[in-house]
């Protein structure tokens, strides 16, 4: 009986997700379909098949464009400074999340409320409401169009999220557990790296996910706060030209979007597991 | 190997309740030390300041002779096996194992560790799961993972914090006598937290029974069993419980709820002055008179209300009319030790022959020196037999050493 309730209940799931993931991977098939036709295939739809989606003649030349060609010059600087700003903002993201998610699941000290609090209260924040300010105060302060002038706003977006999530977990982890480490001879430190931090492992890779990506996809502090020396990949993106003043640089752009997206993918691969355990373990009790 | 000293003890937690109230305790090199009493009395709480775990208010505690309220854990010197074990969940049974001796850092080679954790797991029949991840183990085999955690290190004392409490009947049964083995095996100072009765009597050298944070008594088993100080350790020791029995005071007698019981001069002596007084009567004292084991004693009647058969022995239990100037004191002992309700009944330890049945009324024998009697002001025992106590205990420490000695002995002939 079970086994069939199984099997019906996995039916009806596939019959709504079938459309949910055809939903999602159409844009993203498109991309990839745009970034591998040529400019004459962009422009003609006889050079197509499957009505204009998929090029007869698969073509290379937009990944030639934008790695050897015209617009290498502008995405290889900003494919370098994408990956230098977000494993920079990731690895301090998680560093602080962790040192002060720990302190607040296990330590008692005056204003710790508030920074929870805080920390909430920030997250819900809009975004582009601090674009403007910051873009004075950075040009003020010179730290316009530099890494670090991304990398600030960037932890700002992701640290609370990370604190909150980075909280739960070690909330989980029973107290015990550091004291039998320090029992054993450990220091506070010692078990806090080879007990605490292992047990929170999904946590960390979580967060750590989480601020990859955001710091990855963001437009909005990387098109107002950089100019040609800092400037990311998704700004960048608005900057290409075509071949001539009439023609638009469509192909290019795909390309590009292709080439970062596959970092994003890659690193969902690997750490899908993580995450999913990590999403769920810190649901239990959060 | 150490000498544990504990002087006037006392921890407060942060909303002024003393948790641990003044409790002095010499713990023997080698000796078996159980903590025990009812839920919330401080045993955690004592073991944990022991181990650095608890700040210490008050008090000195002395490891060796030497002072260490402000140590660290880590600088103690002591393993614990906490009562969910604490196991590291992301480690395997073997790293599990050799944790405390990864981190003494540069004191063990590779080799030393495998060696040491391998024996370790040998002489706990962890052998084959050393791979294993702690989440794939039954409770007893977590149960032997913490204490190989324990052992591996050449600690100065082990403390065990229920340690068998998570585990069925026979489980429990099988562990304690391992750890009772590998306790005389090592000769390793030990302080063990329980409430089960039977481990504590039959693991302890010496039982410390401590009520409210305050330290009753600490003695052997045997001592504890025979000359309780007071109500609550006699009430406590002892399973079935000791039968509290409501006596006036006449004139070279006590009236029980069941009639007159003639009392020797020196229990007169100490009793008078007192209209009543608690009579403690152990449930297998009573003997069923008809079987004739019983020459001479007191004699009573009584109607048995229900009867338990157990095979080796048989329960009978006889109500009583409870006097209401010791009711009180009775109930507030009652709520002291988690009782199971008012004890207005008695219960009797009958031998298995017995034939007696519910309903029937019965002829009941005891020896009257077998009573304790306590004093219902201050719950003190007044036939405590101090010399007696003082051979009792000499014994039991005669014991420990002889027992201590064989174990060496015997390793010794098989190393
Ligand atoms: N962190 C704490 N803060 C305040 N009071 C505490 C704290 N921990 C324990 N207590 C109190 O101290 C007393 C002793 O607690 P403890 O854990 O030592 O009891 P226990 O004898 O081990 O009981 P059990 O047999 O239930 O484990 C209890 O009354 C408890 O309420
Ligand atoms: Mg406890």
């Amino acid at each position: 009986m079970a086994l069939r309730d199984d099997v019906k209940g996995t039916g009806t799931y596939s019959l709504i997700a079938i459309p949910i993931m055809i939903w999602t991977i159409i844009p993203l098939l498109w991309t990839l379909a745009l970034s591998l036709k040529s400019t004459d295939a962009l422009a003609s739809a006889d050079a197509n098949i499957l009505g204009n989606f998929w090029p007869r003649q698969v073509s290379w030349e937009n990944y030639q464009l934008i790695f050897t060609g015209g617009a290498s010059e502008l995405f290889l600087p900003a494919l370098r400074n994408s990956i230098v700003v977000c494993l920079s903002a990731t690895v301090i993201s998680v560093v602080l999340a962790t040192f002060c998610a720990y302190a607040i699941a296990r330590l008692q000290f005056p204003g710790k409320r508030m920074i929870l609090t805080t920390a909430l209260g920030v997250s819900f924040f809009p975004v582009i409401a601090m674009v403007t300010p910051l873009f004075d105060v950075w040009r003020n302060i010179g730290l316009f169009d530099t890494i670090p002038g991304l990398i600030i706003p960037y932890l700002s977006l992701t640290l609370p999220l990370s604190i909150w999530i980075l909280a739960a977990f070690f909330q989980q982890i029973p107290w015990e557990m550091e004291q039998a480490a320090q029992v054993d001879g450990a220091t506070t430190w010692q078990a806090f790296r080879k007990v605490i931090v292992p047990l929170a492992a999904p946590g960390v890779f979580t967060t750590g996910i989480i601020t990859f990506f955001t710091a990855w996809n963001d437009f909005v502090f990387a098109i107002s706060l950089t100019s040609d020396r800092a400037r990311t990949v998704p700004a960048a993106l608005a900057f290409f030209t075509g071949a001539s003043q009439f023609e638009q640089p469509t192909g290019g752009i795909m390309a590009a979007a292709v080439v970062v997206t596959i970092p994003v993918v890659i690193l969902v691969l690997i750490f899908q597991r993580r995450i999913v355990a990590g999403l769920t373990s810190g649901a239990v009790k959060g | 190997m150490a000498e544990i000293v504990l002087t006037h003890l006392v921890k407060k937690y942060g909303d002024g309740f003393p948790a641990v109230n003044d409790v002095s305790l010499d713990i023997a090199d080698g000796e078996f030390m159980i903590l025990v009493g009812p839920s919330g009395c401080g045993k955690s709480t004592l073991l944990r300041m022991v181990v650095g775990l608890e700040d210490i208010t008050s008090g000195d505690l002395l490891i060796n002779g030497n002072r260490v309220n402000d140590l660290a854990p880590r600088d103690r010197n002591l393993s614990m096996v906490f009562q969910n074990y604490a196991l590291y969940p992301h480690l395997t049974v073997f790293e599990n194992i050799a944790f405390p001796l990864r981190l003494a850092k540069g004191k063990h080679t590779e080799a030393q560790v495998r060696e040491k954790v391998t024996q370790a797991a040998g002489m706990l029949e962890l052998t084959e799961h050393l791979e294993r991840k702690p989440s794939n183990l039954s409770g007893g085999q977590r149960q032997r993972v913490a204490m190989g955690r324990a052992i591996v290190r050449d600690a100065d004392a082990f403390l065990f914090d229920e340690p068998l409490s998570n585990l069925d009947a026979k489980l429990r049964g099988q562990m304690r006598t391992e750890i009772s083995r590998m306790q005389r095996r090592l000769g390793v100072t030990t302080i063990y937290v329980t409430h089960d009765q039977i481990e504590a009597m039959t693991l302890g050298d010496r039982v410390a029974v401590l009520k409210k944070g305050v330290l009753q008594q600490c003695a052997s088993p045997r001592e504890l069993y025979d000359q309780p100080v007071n109500l609550f350790v006699a009430g406590f020791i002892g399973s079935p419980p000791m039968n509290f029995l409501p006596a006036r005071v006449g004139d070279g007698t006590l009236s029980l709820p069941f009639g007159d019981v003639p009392v020797g001069t020196d229990l007169v002596e100490k009793v008078a002055g007192k209209d009543v007084v608690i009579v403690g009567l152990r449930p297998e004292h009573i003997k069923d008179a008809s079987l004739g084991d019983v020459t001479g004693g007191a004699r009573f009647n009584a109607t048995v209300d229900v009867t338990e058969w157990l095979g080796n022995e048989q329960y009978a239990y006889i109500p009583f009319e409870p006097d209401p100037s010791v009711q009180a004191l009775l109930e507030e002992l009652d709520r002291d030790l988690d009782g199971e309700g008012m004890r207005t009944q008695m219960v009797v330890n009958l031998d298995a022959r017995s034939r007696l049945r519910e309903g029937d009324d019965a002829a009941f024998a005891f020896d009257p020196a077998s009573m304790h009697v306590f004093d219902p002001e201050t719950g003190a025992c007044l036939t405590r037999d101090e010399d007696l106590a003082a051979q009792i205990a000499r014994e039991a420490e005669e014991d420990r050493r002889n027992s201590l000695e064989r174990a060496k002995a015997r390793e010794a002939a098989t190393a």
